[in-house]
């Protein structure tokens, strides 16, 4: 095959791999502070493509231009569930946490599934097919957009986590949570501000996506998964580690689409895994577990 | 997660399991064929329940990938039935030998490398997502299009090939029930039992007594796989078709783990009790909801959600810890120690 | 040859020498204690020998065989019991199944296994509390749940991180009449690290002295409390 084709799906999945990038970022924000592990990261993502197509169906509202305001929906979204649900469950064992959220999960996808049924949906912009082409390669307009507006949002949370005092106070509890009690941080509401953020991140992942694949409820799961996968992979508590996983998956999931069945895809990101888990369980980029 | 293996019941539990065990096995001839399917699915999580709650309960390690194992039964058993005229007791040994080698390598990876908690969650559902996909592609056991048993309407019952009427299935399914009940008893009097509880209690503190971990949490996994796998050559021979797509689905996973939370981790009649309860109350609702033609698909699932939802916040031991306590079932009849 | 013999042993952490060639011998039977002030290496040195992680340099020696490096449920098997300066009792069990999982560890049997837990809980007064749940115990009671379970795995020698830490003066004597009889009819070997000095002067008929990772002195109780560097590392040079 041409080196063409190569380059293409490269690009291709490194700039879906951008947006999944974002998606992970949101669960490692939130693992890195809340230290709690978001079963149902993947269905909050759907619930924001869902909105996006709803938008869009009724008001013709693009969905990178609604970014913003999924991303306001499901940072309250993961507020209320914080602060509701889960800041009570910060001491109790691992795996009550987790069932917690595998619960809302659940709770999540089915309630789509009744609302939206089984079937397919996106969004098809008027630039759904128009590409740019530089030099030999050809990409698409969406996946640019979307890919450029991933690294835009990546960039902003950077910002606030390293320039402004909010931001920095939720690395503070992140590094020392007694020792943020102690100078005065109200810390249950970082946390749930943090988690806000961290479901405001997959909210305009989501937005961003549904312009690039379909959703259906079970796409919930699956980007659970991948999530999880591109996180380990990329380091936990390392945001620059998110998005390198991002797109470490993105184009090996791309290649493996053009070399296999595009049905076996799926099975490289948990090689990818099962590698990490056993040679560098800390990620790429993440620090040493002690 | 106190473990209420009752040394010396008290006469009010012994006459409680009595009743029981004579209700569920003359159950079949006083119900319809309706419910009838409903005790058989109830016993099918009851059992999957038990081998579940060995790795999680009793090892405290956290699985939400074994539909694989169930999976890895099914396919063998079904497999070898279909192409090669193999009774499914016949290949039943090769089905559990097969799974409990998965579960060591899973083990065995998992352990050594030190993945536990949710990263050891994680990998268990990479590798139930591996299956699922690789039998998509795996064209011998039919791929993603299926793989079928023969049917027919059975008027006879053959044990051995297990085609026949669903009484049959009743009681097959009961009866591995009632031996997985009467195995994870055992267990947890014994000395693997007591250090089983203890590496779930704290690992760490575990080894500093010798024991060692390793070994047992290998066991523990090995132990359930193989457990597992036997629920899945009946899952192939009651339903009759296999999907990759269904059965190592991830759903199944969950569905596998809603009884043991829901009745109580680590305790001995939870996971049954959890059975009861998820499917009895779930059938019930699904009954009511059709009666107002109100049917949509998922609406059994956030039912479930939901119950797992109700369970981990108001009562975090499980449903039989607490009804335990109220039914006075966990107070032995032997002399108190003194005061 | 002594039970236990620890030789050039050091532990650095990324750069820090937590513990620097410290070497002693304890005897069998003999009841030794290992005092320093906070940060000078005592739980580091004991984790070495309890196997939680292997020294830099230097080796351990146990009843003459080489231990160092060895996994922590490996040197219990050995012989070693220990317990851990944070209690860690099994929650969710019974005092008296804390102790049979002890137990279990030479036997066999579960009814074997009460048997001895059932003596060593009357040798640490916690008998009459056996069917408590571990997680509804005192601290005191849950220091001697604690000895109890490392007893109860028939060890030859007995590492005590800090036990006395937390207890009133009276339960402190307790702890400390345990321990002598137990030496005194059961010949066990005992190492403990230890801050409360009333402890110390009491059991101990050899004290190490670490500070800054690195042993500064070595013998009986009563002249080694009395030394210069000793005092000195305590209380600060002005104290001389």
């Amino acid at each position: 095959m041409p080196v063409e084709i190569y380059l293409n799906v490269a690009v291709s999945g490194l700039l879906t791999g951008l947006v999944y990038g974002l998606m992970a970022l949101g669960l490692s924000v939130i693992f890195g502070v809340v230290r709690v592990v978001n079963f149902a990261h993947g269905e909050m993502m759907t619930i924001a493509m869902y909105l996006a197509v709803v938008l869009f169906a009724s008001f013709k509202l693009d969905p990178l231009v609604m970014m913003v305001p999924i991303a306001g929906v499901l940072f309250a979204l993961g507020y209320v569930m914080q602060a509701g649900l889960i800041n009570p469950f910060i001491n109790r064992p691992e795996h009550s946490q987790f069932i917690l959220l595998v619960a809302i999960a659940i709770i999540i996808v089915n309630a789509l599934l009744i609302i939206f049924g089984p079937d397919a949906r996106n969004v098809q912009t008027a630039y759904a097919f128009d590409s740019f082409a530089i030099g030999p390669i050809i990409i698409d307009a969406t996946k640019t957009y979307a890919g450029l507006a991933a690294i835009a949002v990546a960039a902003a949370l950077f910002a606030f986590f390293q320039f402004a005092p909010l931001g920095k106070a939720i690395r503070a509890c992140a590094d020392n949570y007694t020792g943020a009690l102690v100078v005065g941080l109200d810390v249950h509401r970082l946390y749930a501000l943090t988690f806000g953020l961290g479901a405001a991140c997959v909210g305009a992942a989501g937005a961003m996506l549904v312009l690039i694949i379909d959703v259906t409820p079970p796409l919930g799961p699956a980007f659970t998964l991948l999530a999880f996968i591109i996180v380990i992979t990329g380091g936990l508590g390392s945001m620059p580690g998110a998005l390198l996983g991002g797109i470490l998956i993105g184009v090996t999931e791309a290649m493996a689409g053009l070399f296999f069945a595009p049905s076996a895809k799926s099975m490289f990101a948990f090689a990818i895994l099962v590698l990490v888990l056993l040679f560098r369980p800390q990620g790429i980029l993440g620090r040493r577990l002690t | 997660m106190k473990a209420l293996a009752l040394e010396v019941p008290s006469r009010r539990a012994l006459i409680l399991l009595a009743l029981a065990f004579v209700a569920v096995l003359v159950a079949p001839f006083f119900v319809n064929d309706y419910l009838l399917t409903i005790l058989i699915v109830i016993f099918y999580f009851a059992y999957t329940a038990q081998a579940w709650n060995i790795m999680m309960g009793f090892a405290g390690q956290l699985s939400l990938g074994h539909a694989l194992y169930v999976g890895l039964g099914a396919y063998t058993t079904a497999a070898l039935y279909v192409h090669f005229g193999v009774a499914p007791w016949v290949g039943l040994p090769l089905a559990i030998a097969i799974s409990a080698l998965t579960g060591a390598f899973i083990g065995f990876l998992a352990f050594r490398f030190s993945i536990a908690g949710v990263y050891f969650a994680i990998l268990t559902i990479a590798f139930a997502e591996f299956a699922r996909i690789g039998f998509d592609h795996f064209n011998w056991v039919g791929g993603s299009a299926g793989f079928f048993l023969p049917v027919a309407n059975y008027t006879s019952n053959d044990l051995w090939t297990l085609r026949g009427r669903p009484i049959m299935f009743y009681y097959v399914m009961l009866v591995f029930t009632l031996a997985a009940l009467v195995l994870c008893h055992l267990l947890l009097k014994s000395r693997i039992g007591y250090f089983w509880q203890a590496i779930r209690e704290d690992e760490e503190a575990a080894r500093a007594l010798g024991i060692d971990t390793f070994r047992y949490k290998m066991i523990a996994v090995v132990l359930s796989a193989g457990m597992t796998s036997i629920a899945g050559v009946f899952f192939a021979f009651y339903y009759n078709n296999l999907f990759p797509e269904q059965v190592f689905h991830i759903s199944r996973s969950i569905e596998l783990i809603l009884a043991p939370i829901i009745g109580g981790i680590g305790t001995l009649f939870g996971p049954i009790i959890g059975a009861f309860l998820l499917t009895g109350l779930a059938e019930s609702i699904f009954e009511l909801m059709s009666a107002f033609g109100w049917t949509p698909p998922g609406a059994k699932q956030v039912f479930y959600g939901l119950c797992l939802l109700v369970v981990v916040l108001l009562l975090p031991e499980g449903v039989w810890p607490p009804l335990a306590r109220k039914l006075g079932l966990d107070k032995p009849s032997s002399d108190k120690p003194e005061a | 040859m002594a039970l236990l013999e620890v030789s050039g042993v050091s532990k650095n952490f990324s750069g820090l020498r937590a513990v620097q060639e410290v070497s002693f011998a304890v005897p069998e039977g003999v009841i030794f204690a290992v005092i320093g002030p906070n940060g000078a290496g005592k739980t580091t040195l004991f984790n070495m020998i309890a196997g939680v992680f292997p020294p830099n340099e230097g080796t351990i020696t146990f009843a003459g065989e080489r231990i160092d490096g060895h996994a922590p449920d490996e040197v219990c098997r050995r012989g070693i019991g220990r317990t851990f300066q944070l209690v860690r009792p099994f929650p969710a069990l019974t005092v008296e199944e804390n102790v049979i999982v002890g137990a279990l560890l030479h036997r066999q049997h579960v009814e074997a296994a009460r048997q001895r837990a059932h003596e060593v809980l009357r040798q640490l007064d916690l008998f009459d509390k056996r069917a408590q749940r571990a997680s509804a115990l005192t601290l005191p009671d849950r220091k001697r749940l604690e000895v109890a379970r490392a007893l109860a795995t028939d060890p030859k020698l007995l590492l005590l991180d800090e036990v006395m830490a937390g207890l009133r003066p009276t339960e402190t004597d307790r702890m400390v009449d345990i321990f002598r009889t137990l030496n005194r009819e059961t010949g066990l070997t005992i190492l403990l690290i230890e801050h409360v000095m009333r402890a110390v002067m009491a059991l101990a008929s050899r004290v190490l002295v670490l500070h800054h990772g690195a042993a500064i002195a070595e013998g009986k109780p009563e002249a080694v409390v009395r030394e210069p560097a000793v005092v000195q590392s305590y209380l600060g040079a002005e104290a001389i």
